[in-house]
């Protein structure tokens, strides 16, 4: 996925510490598996990926990594159901065509869902929209429109009302922008989002 | 490719005989020779050992030149110094399958009690005997955990049934382009063999070891069926597209086409080094394998798993390798699963060298990372 290891540091450490010591994740759309091994070597967490890019694989393989190539969107029907206390999609969900039915199989499988996403009216998107009439290409998202792999563009606002649709509980919330925490107005000023949600 | 600077010498054949097996049927094989051979040291606390299980159609020769031959083995881009299987590192052991005819017993060997070649006599045998036949030959190696078992096609079903019957003697396994079970369409390819070569009248109920009419046709048929099933449409494609062996048309049944001449080729250098009985007795173990139910389920010691399968394969199709993963994830076994991009077809696992080495290499390497540190 792109550009995860850039601005790693409060996102990972973020997500390190939503997860307990030796919990079972599934960490889906796992890229080359930065993650994983951060999770694994602070966390001695049981980690597992999953992820559809044949190159991302070796690189996982390499780093000693248990991944399993496919695509998120046919499923998860390879895990049994309640195998894993914790489910990431950090920067993958944006990339998925059936989002409803890619959390409903990461709820299947695991406890609680961590879902990270970049927001798409963060003031500098919303700026270059406003003032220059261009459709983003923020940081957290770099690739113009016909080259980014993310086909979903939501904001905070727009998550947290699918979040009350769909009736999922939020146990914790953060918003990053750089290495920096967003406590104040985090759909104008966080550049990403993580969610920790329960059914 | 094959870099002969980086390869392995004077490899020796080697047989290791014991006194008899009882066979999953119950019958019993005595005595039993097993060929093999042996790349690399094995280590003093025994620990770096590998078995490499070949595919149908193989033998004990996987890697390295015997002395004075030019032909390298069957995995040699795979099995050497620097190599995926790395000989600097790893004791590397190939043998020839149970009902084998490259030195291992099977039908083709002398029966003790006739003292005849067996033909039909033989026992059917299956992938379980096989493996507890290559379970004798690693005790007597003194080795009591593989650090790996690992094969393509019917190597990796092998590899499968070492974790069915003896999870606690591994600490990986790697299926390429294999299978839990063999599907209609697998099982419908092989009979078509079996019948070619039954259809040969020179085949005589399998005895034909003592007179000079050998059922070479029906052989060379079944190998030529094989080997449609090995490659791909688009590897056909490139290989022999429409290309005539001559410029025009004869208008008679001779090889027009390249890929004519090529089967018949690749059927008649087949007869002269492999037993009509033993593709029987092989297809067959193969057509009877399944381990569906039988994967093991593991608390204590986790057995590592990488599957690795291949596009273009449709022989051995990747969703047979994603069910292998399937019923190991739900036992909770840790699973690696790959599939590699190619055109080659099943072929693949013996020619997208790059690829797979990058896989196994790391794999194996963390495997034997984790068990000499203890973890």
């Amino acid at each position: 996925m792109e550009n995860k290891p850039a601005q790693a540091s409060l996102e990972y450490l973020t997500i390190a510490r939503i997860i307990q010591r030796g919990a079972k994740v599934l960490d889906l759309g796992c890229g080359t598996g930065d993650i994983m091994l951060y999770l694994e070597n602070k966390n001695q967490v049981n980690i597992q990926g999953v992820e559809i890019k044949e190159e991302a694989i070796y690189q996982c393989v390499e780093k000693g990594l248990a991944v399993m190539h496919g695509d998120i969107d046919n499923g998860l029907n390879v895990y049994p159901d309640e195998s894993f206390d914790y489910v990431i999609l950090n920067q993958s969900m944006q990339q998925v065509k059936r989002v409803g039915f890619v959390i409903d199989e990461a709820f299947r499988v695991g406890r609680n869902v961590i879902i990270g996403f970049p927001n798409f009216a963060h003031i500098s998107a919303r700026a270059m929209l406003f003032f220059e009439g261009r459709a983003p290409v923020v940081k957290s998202m770099s690739q113009s429109w016909h080259e980014t792999e993310n086909i979903r563009f939501l904001s905070v606002k727009d998550f947290e009302a699918f979040i009350r649709k769909k009736n999922y509980k939020v146990q914790a919330k953060f918003f990053i922008n750089g290495n920096n925490e967003v406590k104040f107005l985090p759909n104008l000023f966080a550049k990403k989002a993580i969610f920790v949600l329960t059914k | 490719m094959s870099n002969k600077n980086k390869t392995l010498t004077n490899v020796e054949l080697k047989g290791f005989n014991f006194e008899k097996l009882v066979l999953e049927s119950g019958k019993v094989i005595a005595p039993v020779t097993i060929a093999y051979e042996t790349y690399g040291v094995l280590s003093e606390e025994k620990n770096n050992a590998v078995l490499v299980c070949h595919a149908f159609t193989g033998d004990s020769h996987a890697a390295g030149f015997y002395s004075g031959e030019d032909k390298p083995g069957w995995w040699d881009d795979m099995i050497g110094p620097g190599k995926a299987f790395d000989t600097d590192k790893y004791f590397v052991i190939c043998s020839n399958v149970l009902g084998g005819c490259r030195g291992s017993t099977g039908p083709s060997s002398t029966n003790p009690a006739t003292q005849k070649p067996y033909g039909l006599d033989f026992p059917v045998i299956t992938i379980e005997d096989m493996v507890n036949a290559q379970k004798k030959l690693i005790d007597s190696l003194g080795i009591e955990k593989l650090l790996c078992v690992a094969g393509g096609s019917m190597g990796g079903m092998q590899a499968l049934q070492w974790a069915a019957l003896y999870p606690q003697s591994i600490c990986s396994v790697i299926p390429v382009a294999a299978a839990m079970k063999h599907s209609p369409q697998q099982i419908a390819f092989n009979e078509v063999g079996r019948q070619a070569i039954m259809s040969d009248i020179a085949w005589n109920n399998g005895n034909y070891y003592q007179v000079e009419a050998k059922p070479e046709r029906g052989l060379a048929v079944a190998r030529m069926v094989g080997h449609i099933t090995y490659m791909s449409d688009s590897s056909m494609e490139e290989k022999f597209s429409r290309n005539l062996k001559d410029k025009e048309y004869s208008f008679s049944f001779t090889a027009d086409f390249e890929v004519e001449g090529y089967l018949r080729y690749r059927g008649g250098a087949f007869v002269k080094r492999f037993d009509a009985n033993t593709y029987l007795y092989i297809t067959k173990a193969m057509d009877y394998f399944d381990v569906s139910q039988d994967l093991p389920f593991i608390r204590n010691g986790f057995v590592k798993f990488l599957v690795i399968s291949f596009a273009s394969d449709w022989l051995y199709p990747s969703y047979q390798s994603e069910n292998i993963v399937k019923e190991l994830k739900m036992k909770g076994q840790p699973v690696t699963y790959c599939e590699v991009k190619s055109t080659y077809g099943h072929d693949a696992f013996l020619l997208e060298v790059e690829d797979q080495t990058r896989l196994v290499k790391h794999f194996l390497n963390n495997v034997y990372k984790e068990i000499s540190h203890g973890k």
